[in-house]
């Protein structure tokens, strides 16, 4: 029997390959973390399946041998988490209309897998309801390998995997990349907007606690200039080449 | 901590965790249109967004380490030139990274 595969799951999965080995590696990281403080693969699968957020998880290590207290722990929670409140934004209308993938596409809605949607073009002929319910799904599955896999043989590994978590910086910058190049002159200005307001709060704020107000910062710049930059033609840029 | 204890801390992270993701689509939730402001911010917002996740993930960068910190410059700068050149994701990405591994491990 010959194996076909819905167009959209081959294009989804070509969209998510970077997450594929970035979540992958980083999950197997977790996995392994994890194992050392004396949790077996159940637990990282069943983490990970639930929680779905990377520095979280990290974090929850901490948390399991440190023991910390309930409130402790709801406190870091939404201060680690904060930042998601702005993912929604764009898709309110979008995974409304998703009916049963609704709540899942809510749940599923990772830094990565905001990112790409965000980011993704999707040729004509395809369903853009599959493609996205498929993004966010493959990306959670490579997820939660990488983090069952790295609990149950992480120690076997004898590759040494330092600097692969770099994957999710090159995804993050090939995406920016795209933004302005395919951006029409409000966008351009939308990131010069976040690297400012992203670099002045990180030097502010220290790199541990920087990311909320670098969003609140952006937004509210961007608010700011929404008269001016909303009023910018909406063509594309003379000589882009794109 | 015993079995118990750590699936409350996992519900608990995993219920706030939810919270933070839901609380958008519940302030929209009576939105059947998007207002005009909430359509402009969605055009303007995501590419200062991801503009913040890349200064994230370079967030280590500073004096205590400028080998570590050179590394990922260069090795940003490599994507990006990689990327307006050929304009291949997967290329920009595989290459760039595998040259920060190589640069972590042997320089």
């Amino acid at each position: 029997m010959i194996l076909r595969l819905q167009p959209e799951t081959t294009f989804a999965v070509r969209q998510t390959l970077p997450v594929m080995a970035g979540y992958g590696f980083l999950g197997m990281a977790f996995g392994l973390m994890l194992q050392h403080a004396g949790y077996h693969a159940g637990w990282a699968f069943l983490s990970s399946a639930l929680i779905y957020a990377g520095s979280m998880q990290f974090v929850l290590v901490g948390i399991l041998t440190a023991g910390l207290s309930l409130p402790t722990i709801a406190l870091m929670t939404l201060s680690i988490n904060s930042r998601h409140i702005f993912y929604g934004l764009p898709f309110i209308q979008t995974f409304r209309a998703m009916g049963r993938r609704y709540i899942y596409m809510i749940f599923s809605l990772t830094d990565e897998t905001y990112a790409l949607l965000c980011s993704v073009q999707i040729p004509d002929p395809l369903d853009r309801q599959k493609v996205f319910f498929r993004m966010a799904l493959f990306n959670q599955v490579y997820w939660v390998t990488g983090a069952t896999l790295g609990a149950a043989f992480g120690e076997l590994a004898r590759f040494d995997f330092t600097g692969i978590d770099f994957a999710m910086t090159a995804l993050f910058t090939v995406l920016l990349v795209e933004q302005w190049m395919s951006a029409r002159l409000p966008g351009r200005w939308s990131i010069l907007i976040g690297l400012l307001s992203g670099i002045s709060t990180r030097l502010i704020f220290g790199a541990d606690r920087f990311v909320l107000p670098a969003l609140i910062l952006a937004a509210a710049l961007l608010m700011l200039l929404r008269p001016v930059l909303s009023r910018q033609p909406e063509h594309k840029i003379e000589g882009d080449g794109v | 901590m015993n079995g118990w204890e750590t699936l409350l801390v996992i519900g608990v992270i995993t219920g706030l965790t939810f919270l933070t993701r839901v609380l958008p689509f519940w302030l929209f939730r009576r939105q059947d249109r998007p207002s005009i402001l909430l359509t402009d911010l969605n055009k303007l917002l995501p590419p200062a967004v991801i503009a913040v996740l890349v200064v994230f993930c370079l967030k280590s960068i500073g004096i205590h380490d400028l080998h570590g910190s050179l590394n990922q410059l260069v090795c940003v700068g490599l994507v990006i030139g990689l990327h307006i050149w050929k304009r291949n994701n997967l290329l920009s990405i595989g290459l760039g990274t595998a040259v920060y591994m190589l640069l972590t491990a042997l320089v």
